[in-house]
């Protein structure tokens, strides 16, 4: 399988070890992903926000590039799969609107291929059926709560690989590696997403309540799907644990690092030293049970 | 509490007249793709919204006044800066009506007649944001921080966690850029 892969501003950054462990895990399992060549940013919130048609038009550039090569998108950053993921819509159903922005793209978009995340392409039955074969250590003891935000399931008209209120890809890719997801409340509770810069404490609060639950829950860790939600989950923890009046501390995955670590994927590991809170708690908790060791 | 909004100021609906505008209405639904005389008013969407308890207007009462033309009402409102667009409201509507489309709506016709936002800095951010879209093509997140805190004067908030993720390697010093910046700054021109 090959895809056209767009990582998208965060994964340069913020979020290099969700690039990384997506790229390494891509690969061990044999999904080719060809980076989207001079790929722009897809405007995230603010396009949205403030101008219309550029949240359109952003996503629609990198849309034509990808059909020329005649791939489909992956997309592992919620927030972009979503806005590449609506423009696609948009410019397929809008012929006024396709007209008006190809006008100004060399590469126009005739609505040809498709955008999907990298979540939906993971946790196809074909890819967990791959990982579940190439398992060697399952993780018996982790017990994470499967968090998957609000950009990966909303809207679902536009998105729909997963359900909008109870998704549970996440979920089944967890119990693939040998994982116990508990089950919670909080799976697609908005973190305060990109409010962490202007309205830090909406953050706090938002990202307080989802951790809390997941502890309440049984929780050792929460895994996440989407660069923005890490970043939140994992710098607001002391504030937030300040604010309610508990301990909120809690390692935080991303879903491809586990994936990774249960395939023993070489260089997945490298990932956790990026992370701003330890998670070797979560690790310890792994009762270490190599998967075949006999054969 | 801080200087946050979280007051919920009490929305009186008797309103004069002449103060509604049935074109703004209009607006919203031309720009939003989505009909505000729809709503019939069940509060399931400021039931769900993780953001309504900041906002001085709940969700459902800035559709009601977008029913009724309430244009200044609507606009001069903290709440359409504070949603965090998650689309709960969109999802669960059970008239269809995606209130977060209607609340970006309100956004550009406030913007495009530069209404004051009650909330300055979250529109200082996306402005931030967009401009360095249009300098490289992809955000640079280390410029785009020093930027909005030139404009917002909060050098001081997060310094530490600024830190702390520069030493982890999550902040790079150089911009990636795109390579063909001039079709992406035209994709800008209205």
């Amino acid at each position: 399988m090959k895809y056209a892969y767009y990582p998208g501003c965060s994964l340069e950054s913020t979020g290099r070890e969700f690039a990384e462990s997506t790229e390494l895990v891509a690969k061990a399992l044999g999904i080719e992903l060809v980076e989207i060549p001079d790929w722009n940013c897809c405007g995230a919130t603010s396009a949205h926000s403030l101008d219309h048609k550029l949240s359109v038009s952003l996503p629609a550039r990198n849309l034509g590039i990808a059909e020329e090569m005649g791939l489909d998108v992956v997309a592992p950053c919620a927030a972009c799969y979503n806005r590449m993921r609506s423009a696609e819509v948009e410019m397929r159903n809008k012929p006024q609107t396709r007209a008006e922005i190809n006008e100004s793209l060399e590469k126009p978009f005739q609505g040809n291929i498709t955008v999907r995340s990298a979540l939906e392409v993971f946790t196809t039955p074909e890819t967990l059926d791959l990982v579940q074969k190439n398992l060697r250590y399952a993780l018996k003891g982790l017990r994470p709560a499967c968090y998957y935000g609000c950009l990966l399931v909303r809207p679902p008209k536009v998105l729909g690989f997963d359900d909008a209120e109870d998704p549970k890809s996440l979920d089944r890719a967890m119990a693939a590696c040998g994982a116990e997801p508990v089950d919670w409340y909080f799976k697609n509770e908005c973190c305060g997403a990109s409010f962490g810069i202007a309205r830090s404490e909406i953050v706090v609060k938002l990202s307080g309540e989802i951790i809390s639950n997941a502890k309440k829950h049984g929780a050792n860790c929460i895994v996440a799907a989407c660069p923005l939600c890490m970043t939140n989950l994992e710098m607001r923890q002391a504030a937030a644990s300040k604010m309610r009046g508990e301990d909120l501390s809690m390692p935080i995955f991303y879903f491809t690092e586990l994936l990774g670590l249960a395939m023993d994927v070489p260089g997945v590991k490298k990932c956790f030293a990026s992370h701003l809170i330890d998670v070797n708690p979560a690790l310890d908790a792994i009762v270490e049970q190599p998967v075949g060791a006999e054969t | 509490m801080s200087e946050d909004s979280s007051d919920t100021t009490a929305c009186s609906l008797c309103v004069p007249e002449a103060t509604l505008d049935e074109r703004f209405r209009d607006e919203i639904n031309r720009l939003s793709g989505e009909n505000v005389l729809s709503c019939y008013q069940c509060g399931e969407c400021t039931a769900g919204c993780p953001a309504a308890y900041c906002m001085d207007v709940a969700p459902n009462q800035i559709m009601r006044m977008a029913q009724l033309g309430m244009k200044n009402e609507v606009l001069q409102s903290a709440s359409i800066w504070l949603c965090a667009g998650c689309e709960t409201c969109a999802t669960r509507c059970p008239r269809g009506v995606a209130l977060s489309r209607v609340m970006d709506a309100s956004r550009h016709i406030a913007t495009n007649e530069g209404v004051k936002p009650r909330e300055a800095n979250v529109l200082k951010f996306h402005e931030e944001f967009l401009k360095e879209v249009r300098r490289n093509g992809r955000v640079h997140e280390i410029s785009l921080i020093a930027f909005y805190k030139l404009r917002s004067k909060q050098f001081f908030a997060d310094v530490f966690q600024g830190i702390q993720m520069f030493l982890k390697g999550k902040l790079g010093l150089i911009p990636h850029r795109v390579k063909n910046r001039k079709e992406v700054q035209g994709l800008f021109k209205k």
